[in-house]
C-alpha cells in the first residue's frame, strides 16, 4: 500500500466522523496478508483462464494482501456462504444484497476511506440494491442489462423494436411466424420482463416497478406468459445451451445477455442485440463486506482497486458487462473503449430497471404485492401448460 | 518397584478377545453413525421440513405441523410434474427392459472371447465418459439442424419424422424440444444401468434347465417365458430400479433436452433457494420416495426378490 494512500485514507476517515458510521470503520492500517471473497465465476481472473484477463496479480504485488476466490453460481449459494462466515467481500447481485443488509450478514462501507469512490457513476452512487437510509453497504462492481438477442437474417434491415417479437404471435421479416422460434428465460424472475412490457402497452394496469405487482397486475404478466408458452419450444437456462440453441435450434429471437451476444459475434454468426423501446430489466452487482470481515484493511484495499484498477475495464471486455465507473469505458486504462461500453449496455442505462427481489410489502402497500415464491410456483404453471 | 503394566494395545487386545462383542461394537459404530445420523438423520430433517408451511403473505416458514404442504402438490400445475416424471420414468424402464433384454441375453448366451469383451466395453464405455458431455452431444445430435434431421433428410424420411413431431403431447418443433427426445436421452443414459444387472442374472440361469424344458417338449417361446423370464426377473427388477429412480430424480436432462416443462427434480432446485419454499421443495423430494417404496412393495408382492 502505498503512502499516499494511507494519508489520503486517513484524511478521509478524519472527515467522516458521524455518528452513522459509529460502527464502520474509520481508517484502513496495514494489509493483514489476505482477503477472502466470495464471486461469481469469471468475476476475479489471475490470468490462469486467459493469461491477456489479469487483474489480481498486481494488487497482490502492491499491497501484500493474497485474493482467495471462492466461486458461487447462484445468489442463494453466494447468501448461503456468506451466513456461514469466513469470507470478507461478496460480489453480490440484487436479489442477494438485500437479503444480506436485512440479515445483518454484511457491513456498512465508509466510502470516505475508498478514493476512487468518487469515479463510481453518479447514477450507481446511492442505489436502493446498497444503500439502505442513506449507509452504504458497498461499491458496485458491475451491471448489464438483458437485451434483446436476434438473428439479422431472420429480421433482414428492420431490426426489431419492441419486445412484442417474443411475446406476441406474428410474422417476422424473413416471412415466416415466430411461433418455436423464439425463447425466454426459465427463471421467475421473466413475469418482470412481461411485466414492463405491460407497462408499455397496457398502462390502464397502473404497474409502477415490474418488480412490485399487485394481484391484478400480475395475473395480467401471467396471461401474457400463458400466450407467450405458445411460441416457445424450449425455455433457456444456460447461455451456452442459448447460444446452441440460436446456431442448432433455429431461434432467432430472445431475451439474453450482451455475454452471449459477444460470443456468438466473435464466432462470426449474424447476431445482434437491442434493448427494445419498452427498456429492459437487467442486473447490476456490487462488492459488499462481511460483518464480521477477519481482514478489513485488505477488504478496503479490495474495493479501491476494483474502482481504480484495470480490473472494470478489463472485466467489461471479459463478462460483456459495463463499469461501475464509466472512465474505465475511455481512459485506456484496460482494454474496453466507449464502443465496446455502448455496445454491452452503458448508454442505455436509462431504460434497464434493475433486478430486486420481489417481497409482499411494497410500495403498493403492506402486503399488497405477490412475493417472490408464489412467482416460482405459478412460472412452473406456465411453463407447465397451466 | 513398579510393577510392569501391559501397554494400552496389549490391554485393548485382552479385552477385545475376552469381550468379541467389544470389538463388534467398536467397529460397527462408525458405519452406523454414517448412516443413523448422516444418511438417515438428512433424510428426517427433510422429511419434517415438509410437514411444514410457507405463510401466503410473508413468505416466511410456519413452523407448525401441517398437510397443506403436501396438498399443494395435488394442484394441477404441480400434479402435472409428478406425473409427467413418473410416466417418463416407467417409459424409460419399459423401453430399457425391452432393449436391454436381448442385448444382455446374447452376451450371457452366445458371446465368447474377444465378443464378450466387446460387449462389456460396449455398455460400459458411455458410463466412462462425462453424464454432461454425452447429454450435451444428444442435443446436438437431435437438433432442428442436426445430424438426426440431416441424415433422416439424406433418406427421404423427413415426412415420417415431422409426423411423430406432429404427435400431440409428445411432440414439438424438433426432437430436441420434444419429450421423444428426452425420452430418447433418459434411455441412453441409463440403459447400462438395466442391461448389466439382465446380464448378470441371465448368466446365472443353468443351462440344464434349457436343455430339460426342451426335451420336454416346450418351444423356444414357452421356454422364455415359463423358465428364463422367471429366473432372469430378479435381474430386470434390480435394473428397473436403478432407470426407475435416476430417471425419477434427474433434474438435468430435462433442463438441456425437451420442452422446459419441469420434472420432480427441477421443482424441487426451483422452490429450494431465493424462492425460500423449502416446505414445497420437502414435499416434492418425499414424492420420488414414496412412489419408490411403492415400486418395491408392489415389486415385492410379485415375488420378484423370492429369487435373490
Amino acid at each position: 500500500m502505498s503512502a499516499r494512500f494511507l494519508v489520503t485514507a486517513s484524511a478521509a476517515a478524519l472527515i467522516a466522523a458521524q455518528p452513522v458510521l459509529a460502527q464502520m470503520a474509520t481508517e484502513i492500517g496495514a494489509g493483514e496478508g489476505q482477503v477472502d471473497i466470495v464471486a461469481w465465476p469469471g468475476y476475479i481472473e489471475r490470468g490462469e483462464t486467459d493469461a491477456a484477463f489479469d487483474w489480481v496479480t498486481k494488487f497482490e504485488e502492491a499491497s501484500g494482501c493474497k485474493v482467495n476466490v471462492k466461486t458461487a453460481n447462484t445468489s442463494d449459494e453466494m447468501v448461503a456462504l456468506m451466513n456461514e462466515g469466513g469470507f470478507d467481500l461478496v460480489t453480490a447481485s440484487g436479489d442477494a444484497s438485500l437479503r444480506l443488509i436485512a440479515g445483518k450478514r454484511v457491513q456498512p462501507v465508509n466510502v470516505d476511506l475508498i478514493p476512487s469512490w468518487a469515479s463510481v457513476d453518479d447514477r450507481l452512487k446511492d442505489a436502493p440494491w446498497h444503500t439502505v437510509d442513506g449507509t452504504h453497504y458497498g461499491t458496485p462492481y458491475m451491471w448489464g442489462p438483458n437485451v434483446l438477442m436476434y438473428n439479422k437474417d431472420a429480421f433482414g434491415d428492420t431490426p426489431p423494436t419492441s419486445w412484442n417479437v417474443v411475446f406476441e404471435e406474428m410474422t417476422l421479416p424473413d416471412g415466416q411466424s415466430n411461433k418455436g422460434r423464439v425463447q425466454a428465460y426459465d427463471g421467475p424472475i421473466h413475469i418482470a420482463d412481461a411485466a414492463q412490457y405491460l407497462m408499455a402497452h397496457k398502462p390502464e394496469l397502473g404497474i409502477t416497478s415490474p418488480y412490485e405487482l399487485n394481484e391484478d397486475q400480475y395475473k395480467a404478466a401471467l396471461d401474457l406468459l400463458r400466450g407467450q408458452r405458445e411460441l416457445v419450444n424450449r425455455y433457456w437456462h444456460d447461455a451456452f445451451i442459448q447460444m446452441d440453441d440460436f446456431k442448432n435450434e433455429g431461434v432467432v429471437a430472445s431475451g439474453s445477455w450482451p455475454f452471449q451476444v459477444n460470443i456468438l459475434q466473435s464466432e462470426g454468426q449474424p447476431i445482434a442485440s437491442v434493448v427494445p423501446e419498452e427498456g429492459a430489466t437487467g442486473w447490476a452487482d456490487t462488492t459488499m463486506m462481511h460483518v464480521d470481515a477477519a481482514h478489513p484493511n485488505c477488504a478496503y484495499m479490495w474495493m479501491e482497486h476494483s474502482l481504480a484498477s484495470n480490473l472494470q475495464s478489463d472485466l467489461s471486455v471479459w463478462f460483456g458487462a459495463v463499469p461501475s465507473v464509466p472512465a474505465a469505458c475511455s481512459d485506456g486504462r484496460g482494454m474496453q473503449n466507449q464502443e465496446g461500453c455502448d455496445a454491452n449496455g452503458l448508454a442505455d442505462f436509462e431504460k434497464i430497471r434493475f433486478w430486486t427481489t420481489p417481497v409482499s410489502n411494497c410500495s403498493q402497500g403492506e402486503g399488497a404485492c405477490v412475493p417472490y415464491y408464489r412467482w416460482v410456483s405459478d412460472y412452473i404453471g406456465v411453463i407447465g401448460g397451466r | 518397584m513398579e510393577a510392569v503394566r501391559p501397554g494400552i494395545a496389549a490391554r485393548l487386545s485382552d479385552l477385545f478377545w475376552r469381550r468379541p462383542g467389544a470389538l463388534l461394537l467398536v467397529l460397527l459404530i462408525p458405519p452406523l453413525l454414517w448412516l443413523g445420523v448422516i444418511y438417515i438423520g438428512s433424510l428426517a430433517a427433510l422429511l419434517v421440513q415438509s410437514f411444514f408451511s410457507i405463510d401466503e403473505f410473508s413468505g416466511l416458514i410456519n413452523y407448525e405441523f401441517t398437510l397443506k404442504t403436501y396438498a399443494e402438490l395435488l394442484r394441477p400445475a404441480n400434479f402435472d410434474i409428478i406425473l409427467r416424471t413418473t410416466l417418463m420414468a416407467a417409459a424409460v424402464t419399459l423401453a430399457a427392459a425391452v432393449i436391454a433384454f436381448p442385448i444382455a441375453y446374447y452376451a450371457a448366451r452366445f458371446a465368447k472371447g474377444h465378443m464378450k469383451a466387446l460387449f462389456y466395453l460396449g455398455v460400459m464405455l458411455p458410463l466412462w465418459s462425462s453424464y454432461l458431455v454425452k447429454v450435451y452431444a444428444w442435443k446436438l445430435i437431435l437438433a432442428k439442424e442436426g445430424i438426426l434431421t440431416w441424415a433422416v433428410d439424406g433418406v427421404g424420411a423427413s415426412a415420417a419424422l415431422n409426423a411423430i413431431l406432429a404427435l400431440p403431447v409428445i411432440g414439438g418443433g424438433s426432437l430436441s424440444v420434444s419429450y421423444i427426445g428426452t425420452f430418447l436421452v433418459f434411455l441412453y443414459v441409463w440403459l447400462p444401468f438395466m442391461i448389466l444387472p439382465v446380464q448378470a442374472a441371465l448368466e446365472r440361469v443353468p443351462a440344464n434347465l434349457l436343455e430339460a424344458s426342451n426335451d420336454l417338449g416346450a418351444r423356444p417361446g414357452q421356454t422364455l417365458r415359463h423358465v428364463i423370464l422367471p429366473l432372469a426377473m430378479p435381474g430386470i427388477i434390480a435394473g428397473s430400479i436403478f432407470t426407475f429412480s435416476l430417471t425419477l430424480g434427474d433434474y438435468i436432462i430435462p433442463q438441456i433436452v425437451g420442452s422446459s416443462r419441469l420434472f420432480i427434480g427441477q421443482a424441487v432446485y426451483a422452490h429450494q433457494g431465493t424462492a425460500g419454499n423449502i416446505p414445497l421443495a420437502a414435499a416434492f423430494a418425499v414424492v420420488p420416495i414414496v412412489i419408490m417404496g411403492l415400486y418395491l412393495w408392489m415389486a415385492k408382492r410379485q415375488g420378484a426378490f423370492d429369487a435373490l
